[in-house]
Formats: C-alpha cells, structure tokens, sequence
C-alpha cells in the first residue's frame, strides 16, 4: 500500500499519496493555473516549478485567485 | 476634453471612473455595470480558489484583464503583514504592480490604519509596486505617504459602503492643494451628484462599489455616475463664478419698458 500524507489546502485538511507533487494537486482539482498564485508554507511558488515540487507531511497549500471587490 | 486623461503611474486613462466589483447580485450583473460606467480600471480581491465548488463562475471569465485594468486591493487586511502578503500573491497571479493598498484599522469603521499603511507603502514601493493608497482625509498624512512613494492619494469621503458622500470637502481641498499626485476620492460615496462634487474639488478621480453595486437599479447608476464624474470635471476645468452674498440679474438692466 502507498503511503499517505497529510496537507492542507485552503485550510481544508486532505490525505494525499506520498511523492505528490504541487502540479498533481493543481491538475486533481482543476485549477486554471494561469488565473491563481500559490503558496506553499507562506512563500510563494513559481508556478513554472511546481512539477519539481515535491509535498511533505504538514505542508500548507494557499491557492489564490481574484474575486469581486471594493 | 478628449486630451484631459486621468494619468497614474505614467500609464493614461480615458475614464476619471473606478469601480469596485464586490457586492452584486452576480458576475453578469457585474460586468454589466462596469461596461455602462465605462470604467477602465476596476478593484478586484485577492481570496482562496474554492476547492469544493469548481464550477463556480471566475470573475476573469467575465471581466478580460486585457481589456479592463485590473487593480488588486488588500480589502480584509488589518495588518501590514496581511497587505504585503496579498499584494505579491496578486502580482504572482499575472504581473499586477498597479495595487490598491487598504490596511483597516477596525471592523465597525473600517476607517484605514494609517501606521500600517505608511509602512506598507514604503516597502510595497521598493519591491516596485506602484501603490495607490486608501487614507483618510487626513492632509499630513496624504503628504507623508506622498513622500514614501505611494502613486495615488485616494482619501475616503465617509466610511466604507456607508454612502454618506463627502464629509470634510476642506480637508480634500487642501490635500488637492498640496499634491501632483492622482487625487482619487475612494468609499463612501452614495449618488452620483457626490461625484460631481468630488471632480468639482479637483479629484482627478473617483473610486465607486456599494453605491452603484446596491442601487435599485445599479445599471442606471454605473450611468449616472459615469456622466456625473464627466459634469463634475467639465464643471472644474471651466472655473466656476465667485459665490456673492446679494443677487446680480442676469437680464439687463436698461432698456426696460
């Protein structure tokens, strides 16, 4: 059996297989990369690298986007 | 008229009109309205993608950044800490340097923190953000946010979304005095003739949301507030009469039978 870690996205927690990386969570949820910036324990991402970005146990993911505002 | 642009950060405009696009029914309401106001820059917010609900409608789908200049704020930070980490996410999202920076300094006024706001526009600007700022009404701090580099002044009129229109039209008058920046009035407006009074100050500008977002009718409002900032500006580039205590008649006085 694979072994699973734990993260959190958005401040929602999700089990994932180990060895993900930043792009197979972009790509199992469909975000439109072009249209978001990400964070990843705080600091900011190349979206370029996120291939080579390989997830820990604890990490915390930030995916932001615009939304209607003041 | 037609060479009287509004000018931020050496970039030109057409439209003295900014408008917020928070607070509608929905995004078709939203883009409907800007088009009507002929806004060419609008304030957008920077949240979490919502991972749950994929299908939710992207405010990009609706409003093309290539066409309408997106100005990303900082709405919800209380803290520079908050500010600076909103904004360089924002410009990580596709090279946003044009920023509206609002620091908050309570929930119940939400008038601005000008402390945390003076240092983020210090350290926003040597990162090469180019900084508008939300302030009060405040003319020594209008200089002194001037003086760190900020790219536009934009003092509240009232509180936010309150509509209570221009509260203190001397203390705008004296930061127009002082100033060469963009002059932008931004929140608290609640009808257009607040925009005219705010052009007719001698702001080079306006920055509207609730009070066309919430209007019963906020498609006839985006218009009325679009023609009120061009009356308002007309108003002010054709200098007004001096106000006299007496009457002066406006038909002749001889000849009369």
């Amino acid at each position: 059996m694979k072994k699973k870690i734990k993260i959190k996205l958005n401040g929602k927690l999700k089990t994932i297989n180990n060895k993900s990386t930043l792009f197979n969570i972009v790509q199992k949820n469909k975000i439109p990369l072009a249209k978001v910036a990400i964070e990843l324990n705080q600091e900011i991402v190349d979206k370029k690298k996120i291939k080579n970005i390989n997830l820990k146990n604890n990490d915390k993911i930030e995916i932001v986007h615009f939304i209607g505002g003041g | 008229m037609k060479k009287d642009k509004l000018i931020i950060s050496n970039k030109k405009f057409s439209s003295r009109l900014i408008v917020g696009t928070g607070k509608y029914k929905n995004m078709q309401e939203c883009a409907k309205a800007i088009n009507l106001s002929g806004a060419e820059i609008v304030t957008v917010a920077v949240r979490r993608v919502n991972i749950t609900d994929k299908k939710k409608p992207l405010l990009m789908d609706y409003i093309d950044p290539k066409k309408i200049t997106y100005l990303p704020n900082t709405a919800g930070c209380f803290n520079s800490k908050d500010a600076l980490r909103t904004l360089r996410l924002a410009r990580e999202i596709g090279g946003w340097k044009l920023v509206k920076l609002e620091v908050l300094g309570d929930k119940k006024n939400l008038f601005p923190e000008m402390i945390e706001t003076l240092k983020s526009t210090e350290i926003l600007t040597k990162e090469g953000f180019k900084v508008m700022v939300y302030c009060n009404d405040d003319p020594l701090m209008a200089k002194r946010l001037e003086n760190s580099g900020a790219c536009a002044i934009m003092p509240l009129a009232a509180p936010i979304g309150s509509g209570l229109g221009i509260i203190n039209e001397i203390n705008i008058k004296i930061i127009r005095k002082q100033t060469k920046l963009p002059l932008i009035i931004d929140a608290g407006l609640g009808q257009a003739s607040d925009a005219a009074i705010a052009m007719e100050l001698g702001c080079d500008g306006v920055l509207v949301n609730t009070a066309i977002a919430k209007a019963k009718k906020p498609f006839q409002m985006a218009l009325a507030f679009k023609n009120a900032v061009i009356a308002g500006r007309q108003s002010y580039l054709s200098g007004r009469i001096k106000k006299t205590l007496y009457g002066n008649p406006s038909s002749p006085k001889s000849g009369i039978i």
